[in-house]
């Protein structure tokens, strides 16, 4: 069955993704909707456990089930809903149209295999390629990504790749067929800060020559200022803040957003204590009624700890899960319509 | 218990969100964590019980254990037998009958699992097998406990060097046919009194299994040692010794106590073989091992001689294993090998 | 690798000699010898006897004998027992025996044991699962001496289906119940530490990779998961023939085959000193020839370990 799409690439409506374990049910995906046009970026924020990562295995279909259920929920891709697709119909997509690259490049690739059999892997399945074709097309993308002496290094294995070079390898596999969607899960968070600066380079300019859109996934809020084109703030399953990028950090509209951008030292300020938001991350198998972040929030009043906030829409593209959110807004400078 | 990712303050702009955590809470994590750590056999415990074939496991064990110790002293009070006595007042009754008959084929509670071939009951000698073959089995797993948690301890501890050397014994020992020799020593001083010949069994059996034992627990020190209770313990001048196996020893209690608990089917099962080849438990005492040989002899005519002794083992080794199997999914769910 | 092979042969070599020497000096050290059976032999027949077996020399000299001559040519004597054969005749006319069923009960576990671990990894939880893991569990529970009669309680004494003992060579219906015997642990074994294997490599990062590439998950299990979930089987390999072999010993007695196993409690028993020692040194070799290969098959399948 298919959408209109709007020129929206990806619209995620709703969906919800449950686990079963010992503890309970825990959701880790509660609610989440978002859309993403062909060629932008969207960066999706939060601390562990925030459900950020499921929800992008949510996408692809890739949660481990069991203990994990995709519940409810839409994900219209390209005008398919992806949930309703059959196993095989998914598989096609996973690689081909929507590619993944993940945070830790050491574990992320076979050990065991060299690095030019699985790169050759995605485009024999997908494009149908000879082996000569497939080799010559995964030196090709190897030179993209920077890799030097391609032509030799492409029958290494992956230990034999320092950890940058790993997450470049991943990111030529992810785009060896040219998908129109790319996720990924954190891709720099288990690199040296040098090399991570080169990464999100490559990622950018790729993204540039070839016109895919990105979801970024990262917990650094320098990243995302960097890279993105609009925002997702996520905690406890739920999204926070929704907005523009340059809206998101000049004006936010949410309590948790401004804790996060006030844990950020800014290194021209005055000497002084180092701001944290106090408490600790919630147990997301155990929530309190009302709001998740009520416990941790300066401005929480009784209306926050008795009921779920609502999601309130401060502008075209700025919404908020807050009681206060217009005030919040106003505080930093915007103007609620 | 350290926090890993101590934010670094050279970079500024890359500190997370994920330690917009305030100092105090910091210490509230390490004191919930600490008192979690103390309840931990109790949640152990609580996840054993929901395992249902350790339970039925432990319960089993519980009552061959039972059964061996009070069961050859209660079926002298009940029908007068003991393990080795023979029936001299009548000569019919020095044969071999099948359970639950009696000389003139009717039904009869008295033998329940027969009698062998001088007119013993059964029932009795398996139940005394019992005895002796747990006897040896957890003995000689504790001889081999012994062994192996000191060895894989020191070895961890002292790293380096004394390690390597240490692993490389024990990683040519594993390729030994070590029981190859041990038949060979048992078999060339079988004519020692039958309790001589059980202690020498008992260091023998022990000395098969610490292998593994010990690699198990050098892992668990290599991983212990550099925590922050042995950096104290040293900075206040604890001799090695104490420090070894008073505080770190105690911390591998979890995986020692699953091993154990695997072994000593083990080393049951190997006693009873080499009791069975004639080189274990010699007359007049007798394993389940030995009771096989014997019923062996006679398979073909009276086969419940084999069949009681050794069905009676493997559901006792099928119990032990369930239990360990579960003891291990309690302890950490994570310690899978096999 | 070849630096490798050549160390490691280095370290196999003084060790096997280690256990020869330790072999011979329990021998020395107990009580009675192989003569003394049911009575006293009259000191002028004790005297000649040990004369004619070099037993009346001092003990450096037998080990120096012993020694050379295991060194020299490989020879390990005459047996004391079995009148006048050599024991490398010996060795060679049991080793064919033993190496038959220990191969076949190997290969049969491997075949069922991998196969059913795999699938119940795959199945994990569920009634396949649950049902080839208990009887896996049974597996190492029950003893072979007492799985063996019961195998020939039912299927020879009881069915008349398969002959219960005697050895007529290769390929013959007399190797089944033996065969099975022996295998049975081994298969049991396997199997669990396939399943193991596989769950934990099912549940690796790069096979989540390999599922979003959109791999076909029989292509997943097959080119990916395989390869890593199979390493802890074949590091089980060189245990498993130690194993093994002791259960080859067992299986010989029960069903009366001239094996290997055979020979050496026979001669454990007549306290055969060239035969014991014989054995013992043979199997020292095959079993550290074999981890050997095994450690090389490991590093070369990989890759990780290989370029050290």
């Amino acid at each position: 069955m298919t959408f209109s799409s709007d020129g929206n690439l990806l619209e995620v409506k709703n969906l919800r993704t449950y686990f079963e374990t010992d503890d309970g049910i825990v959701k880790a995906v509660d609610d989440i909707s978002f859309q993403l046009k062909r060629g932008e970026t969207l960066g999706i924020v939060g601390e562990s456990g925030s459900g950020k990562s499921v929800t992008n295995l949510s996408i692809i279909r890739l949660v481990p089930d069991p203990p994990g259920k995709i519940v409810s929920g839409e994900v219209v891709f390209d005008g398919t809903d992806l949930l309703l697709l059959p196993g095989d119909a998914i598989r096609k997509i996973r690689g081909r149209r929507i590619a993944m690259i993940f945070q830790d490049p050491m574990t992320s690739l076979n050990p065991f295999m060299k690095i030019s059999k699985q790169l050759m892997e995605m485009t024999q399945l997908h494009l149908g390629h000879t082996k000569g074709q497939a080799r010559a097309h995964a030196i090709r993308m190897l030179e993209t990504v920077g890799i030097p002496d391609a032509d030799t290094r492409a029958d290494n294995y992956p230990h034999e790749f320092s950890g940058g070079m790993r997450q470049r390898v991943m990111i030529a596999m992810a785009l060896s067929c040219e998908p129109q969607l790319l996720i990924a899960d954190e891709p720099t968070t288990a690199l040296d800060v040098t090399i991570q600066a080169q990464i999100l380079e490559l990622i950018k300019k790729l993204k540039q020559e070839t016109g895919t859109s990105v979801i970024l996934i990262t917990h650094d809020l320098g990243v995302v200022a960097g890279m993105t084109d609009h925002v997702i703030v996520m905690y406890a399953g739920k999204i926070f803040e929704r907005a523009l990028t340059t809206e998101l950090f000049s004006q936010p509209g949410n309590p948790y957003t401004n804790g996060l951008l006030r844990s950020v030292p800014d290194p021209l300020a005055e000497q002084g204590k180092l701001y944290q938001i106090p408490g600790l991350p919630p147990d997301v198998a155990h929530l309190p009624p009302g709001c998740p972040f009520a416990p941790r929030c300066d401005r929480a009043e009784e209306i926050c700890r008795r009921e779920f906030p609502p999601f309130v829409q401060l502008n075209a593209d700025h919404f908020s899960l807050c009681h206060f959110a217009r005030e919040v807004y106003s505080e930093s400078g915007g103007t609620p319509v | 218990m350290a926090i890993e990712n101590k934010p670094d303050h050279d970079d500024l702009l890359h500190i997370s969100p994920e330690m917009a955590v305030a100092e105090g809470d910091v210490r509230t994590t390490e004191a919930v964590a600490y008192v979690r750590g103390t309840s931990l056999w109790r949640d152990a415990w609580r996840r054993l019980l929901k395992n249902k074939l350790a339970v039925f496991g432990l319960i089993v064990v519980v009552i061959v254990t039972l059964a061996s110790i009070i069961g050859p002293t209660l079926i002298q009070r009940i029908f007068g037998f003991t393990p080795d006595y023979i029936p001299t007042n009548d000569i019919r009754l020095t044969r071999s009958f099948p359970p639950f008959t009696n000389p003139d084929g009717k039904f009869s509670w008295a033998h329940p699992m027969g009698t062998d071939n001088a007119g013993r009951d059964q029932f009795a000698r398996v139940l005394q097998g019992g005895q002796i073959s747990l006897f040896v089995g957890i003995l000689s797993t504790i001889v081999s406990l012994l062994i192996g948690v000191s060895y894989g301890a020191i070895a961890g501890y002292f790293g380096g060097r004394i390690d390597n050397v240490m692993m490389r014994i024990v990683d040519a020992l594993y390729s030994l046919p070590y029981v190859i020799v041990v038949i060979v020593l048992l078999s060339m001083f079988r004519s020692q009194t039958p309790r001589g010949q059980l202690i020498l069994l008992f260091v023998a059996l022990g000395s098969v299994s610490w292998l593994t034992m010990a690699r198990i627990v050098r892992g668990q020190v290599l991983s212990l040692k550099n925590q922050e209770f042995v950096l104290a313990a040293r900075a206040t001048g604890v001799s090695n010794a104490r420090i070894i196996f008073r505080h770190l020893v105690p911390n591998t209690l979890g995986p020692v106590i699953v091993y154990a608990t695997l072994t000593i089917p083990q080393i049951m099962l190997t006693e009873a073989f080499l009791s069975f080849l004639g080189f274990g438990v010699q007359a007049p005492l007798a394993s389940w091992g030995s009771l096989a040989s014997e019923g062996i002899q006679n398979l073909a005519i009276f086969p419940w001689q084999l069949i009681f002794p050794g069905v009676t083992m493997a559901l006792t080794l099928f119990s032990l294993n369930f239990l360990g199997d579960g003891l291990r999914d309690a302890l950490d769910p994570q310690m899978r090998t096999i | 690798m070849l630096r490798f092979i050549l160390r490691r042969l280095l370290v196999t070599i003084p060790t096997i000699l280690v256990v020869i020497s330790i072999t011979w000096v329990l021998i020395k050290l107990a009580p009675g010898n192989f003569y003394s059976g049911e009575k006293r032999l009259p000191p002028a027949i004790e005297q000649s006897i040990r004369e004619k077996y070099g037993l009346d020399k001092p003990w450096y000299q037998q080990y120096g004998k012993t020694m050379w001559g295991i060194l020299r040519h490989l020879d390990f004597g005459t047996s004391l027992r079995y009148g006048g054969q050599s024991v490398n005749t010996i060795i060679k006319r049991s080793l064919p025996v033993s190496a038959t069923i220990g191969i076949l009960a190997y290969l049969l576990a491997l075949l069922v044991g991998v196969t059913a671990g795999s699938i119940a990894a795959l199945k994990q939880n569920s009634k396949w699962d649950y049902s080839s893991m208990a009887l896996a569990m049974l597996g190492i529970s029950v003893p072979n001496f007492v799985l063996g009669p019961i195998l020939v309680l039912v299927f020879s004494l009881g069915l008349y289906w398969l002959p219960p003992s005697r050895w007529e060579g290769f390929p013959s219906r007399n190797l089944i119940l033996p065969v099975l015997t022996l295998s049975a642990l081994y298969m049991a074994y396997i199997a669990r530490l396939t399943r193991a294997g596989m769950l934990e490599v099912l549940r690796s990062d790069y096979i989540r990779t390999a599922r979003a590439k959109g791999l076909s998950e029989r292509d997943v299990v097959l080119r990916h998961a395989l390869r890593g979930g199979l390493m802890p089987v074949i590091s089980y390999t060189g245990p498993a023939l130690a194993f093994l072999l002791t259960g080859t010993v067992v299986v010989e007695r029960i069903f009366a085959l001239p094996g290997l196993g055979n020979y050496f409690i026979q001669a454990s028993l007549n306290r055969d000193e060239p035969l014991i020692i014989g054995i013992v040194a043979f199997i020292a070799i095959v079993l550290l020839l074999m981890n050997l290969l095994v450690d090389i098959a490991y590093a070369y399948l990989d890759p990780r370990v290989r370029y050290q």
